[in-house]
């Protein structure tokens, strides 16, 4: 593999990681373990840890996919290797 | 006229609809069959992926489960959303770079062995064929209603309907088709949550009605709702009651079988570009948020019409006589739904009224006592028929029972269709032309395919007669075997250029038997009734229910690709090009033929 298409390779694999960690801590912390630590804060007749389960989470992976889908395609650019 | 005739109506307008968009775009040679010449836009993609993945188990089954159980039931909308992020960030862009047709010719070509091939094939139509039993439970309970019979009726005939549809056209057909099936099912869902929203809450928005105020008391309808059903007896709505961890991993295991499962990835080799596959996963999500996001409001806004519904005098008051129900027009929709079998009461005090409490709560067994009930007398409410009986119960137009009778069908027909056609092409493409006879003709081939289609549709109607759960806890099962066996192998395929063809198939067959077994212990052998040895209440392993063991199924075919791969031999250097190749868009080309 040469060394452009290496450091392509890891800068994509570094985007991934932080959307995952992000991916991960917003239903399963906010949304389900981290839920009775938020109790203090309500939002419409429930507490935020409800919101993000019922709706919170979703609209956060939508930002998700998109912000991954923008950057990885100006990535693609910068790096050369999008498609002609 | 009667409701009837509107539903049927409905239901004949928008089938027209499909057929005749299907006969205009009818697929000719194989290759659009599978693909649609991949001339699809990232919009009209993620349209028709939306409707192929909202099955019967989104539409007509989850706002039921969520209805009942409150807050713990959020799984499914976190899980069944969630699992689109893995599949835009792990494999969509990669498996469209790769440019062939279907997710077992990535795994024998990446695996570099006819076997992987064999073993994908198998755990895609395994997974697949029990989600077309939960498509068929929805069916059952959506023919049932509208043509007013039985369950076991309303679901024979679906199948037939089902099968017609299927054969009709490949790909795309059903793409095209899919687009006017998301509009349907999409208008359906939403028109009677805005009314509902509207009555109860005064916000046309319903995501945003369920966090408002309640406009006959002023409270926020959540904690009206809370109040209302702990005075029965029930779980207080918002409240955590189920296992903790338990909870994640069901979650984790839907968000996995997302991106797992046949019918779906196939979606992402029909776009033009790599950059393209990336958007219409979001774009598919953004259609399939519009109904995820209505449903917990669904779900609330029913749960408290029922049951005041069942205590129009409020919970100290009187219950509802049934005597009303037998003749007050409001309460007509439980006559309808009795008819199905699938909703049933008794008067078992003989008191002239129906009393709707959980009879399992102390609390409420001293205070039926003190009032001479004896035990619930609403004996049988299937969650399954809540969203298609919920415009009923909220006193909507006819026209809006009609519409949401034809986006049940329509929600279920097409992920059905979409479901077929991955097992038709499993068995015609990859089974018998990729393993058993290369040089089959193209109308062999297409001839085997509808022959597959026809026996799975048979097997899957025979046990959607005695399901092993309500549509959506069945299309969970789906998930899990998806995510044991085939999310692994793909994202290993990808990430990893270690894996060898040895880890590869060892690592999905223990992510699959073990899943299988796990799922047959606790629900039948091969789902056939009564053969179970343990139960989701007390399952063998810790707190983990059958529907939620995928991930840990998951984990296993990990772990033991990485075992084995280890200790063989390592991965021939044209396949770890390949790989390299796979990750970088440039040289996408357009279909490929073999």
């Amino acid at each position: 593999m040469s060394d452009e298409s290496n450091a392509y390779w890891q800068a994509n694999i570094r985007l991934i990681k932080w959307s995952l960690v992000i991916w991960a801590v917003v239903p399963f912390g906010f949304g389900i373990l981290l839920r009775p630590f938020l109790k203090g804060i309500s939002v419409g007749g429930a507490d935020l840890g409800f919101w993000v389960a019922q709706q919170g989470a979703i609209l956060v992976f939508l930002a998700l996919i998109f912000f991954y889908a923008f950057r990885m395609n100006k990535l693609d650019r910068d790096f050369g290797v999008d498609e002609q | 006229m009667s409701q009837f005739v509107i539903n049927l109506l409905f239901v004949g307008a928008s089938f027209a609809l499909y057929i005749g968009i299907a006969i205009w775009a009818r697929a000719g040679s194989t290759s659009e069959f599978y693909a649609a010449g991949r001339g699809v836009h990232p919009v009209t993609n993620g349209m028709a992926t939306a409707a192929d993945w909202m099955s019967a188990a989104s539409f007509i089954s989850m706002a039921g489960l969520i209805a009942f159980v409150g807050y713990d039931n959020s799984t499914y909308l976190m899980g069944w959303t969630g699992g689109y992020v893995l599949l835009a960030l792990l494999l969509a862009p990669y498996l469209r770079k790769f440019g062939k047709f279907t997710v077992s010719e990535f795994i024998g070509d990446r695996f570099y062995s006819p076997t992987a091939r064999l073993v994908a094939v198998i755990c895609l139509i395994v997974a697949s064929t029990t989600y077309v039993i939960g498509q068929m439970t929805g069916v059952g309970v959506a023919f049932g209603r509208f043509l007013e019979v039985s369950n076991t009726a309303g679901l024979l005939i679906g199948a037939c309907v089902v099968f017609a549809y299927a054969v009709f056209g490949g790909m795309k057909g059903v793409t095209y088709t899919q687009v006017a099936q998301y509009v349907v099912l999409i208008l359906a869902y939403t028109i009677p949550a805005i009314f509902i929203s509207l009555q109860l809450t005064g916000n046309p928005i319903p995501a945003l009605g369920l966090f408002g105020d309640s406009v006959s008391s002023g409270e926020p309808l959540l904690a009206k709702l809370d109040q209302i059903v702990t005075e029965l007896g029930f779980n207080e709505y918002t409240a955590h009651h189920g296992d903790t961890f338990n909870m994640v991993l069901f979650t984790l295991s839907l968000m996995i079988g997302t991106a797992g499962l046949p019918h779906v990835i196939m979606r992402f080799f029909t776009v033009p570009k790599v950059s393209d596959a990336r958007w219409s996963a979001g774009w598919a999500l953004v259609f399939i948020a519009l109904l995820y996001l209505t449903a917990p409001a669904v779900g609330a806004m029913a749960r408290l019409n029922i049951t005041e519904m069942f205590w129009p005098n409020g919970t100290d008051g009187d219950a509802v006589a049934v005597q009303t129900i037998e003749t007050d027009p409001e309460y007509n929709w439980m006559l309808t739904w009795q008819k199905t079998g699938l909703l049933g009461w008794e008067d078992k005090n003989g008191d002239g009224m129906i009393q709707y409490y959980n009879d399992a709560s102390p609390e409420m067994q001293a205070k039926a006592a003190e009032n001479g009930w004896v035990g619930n007398e609403l004996t049988n409410f299937n969650r399954d028929i809540l969203v298609l009986a919920n415009p009923e119960i909220a006193n909507l137009p006819g026209w809006v029972i009609g519409l949401v009778a034809a986006g049940g069908l329509a929600a279920a027909l097409s992920t059905a269709a979409g479901l077929l056609l991955a097992i038709s092409s499993a068995v015609s493409h990859d089974l018998i032309k990729g393993a058993i006879n290369p040089n089959i003709s193209e109308k062999g081939e297409l001839l085997s395919a509808r022959i597959a289609m026809a026996v799975a549709i048979a097997v899957a109607t025979y046990l959607g007669l005695n399901p092993p759960g309500f549509a959506a806890q069945t299309v969970a099962l789906a998930f899990g075997l998806a995510a044991a066996s085939i999310f692994p192998a793909l994202m290993m395929g990808i990430f990893s250029t270690r894996i060898n063809n040895v880890g590869a198939v060892a690592g999905m067959l223990a992510g699959l038997i073990t899943t299988l077994v796990y799922i047959f212990l606790h629900k039948g052998w091969f789902f056939i009734p009564d053969t179970n040895s343990f139960t989701d209440a007390d399952p063998l392993f810790l707190t983990v229910q059958s529907t939620s063991f995928g991930a840990i199924g998951a984990a296993i075919n990990f772990a033991v690709a990485y075992g084995v791969a280890g200790m063989t031999k390592e991965t021939p250097p044209e396949i770890v090009e390949l790989v390299e190749s796979v990750r970088v868009p440039r040289g996408a080309g357009s279909a490929q033929a073999h």
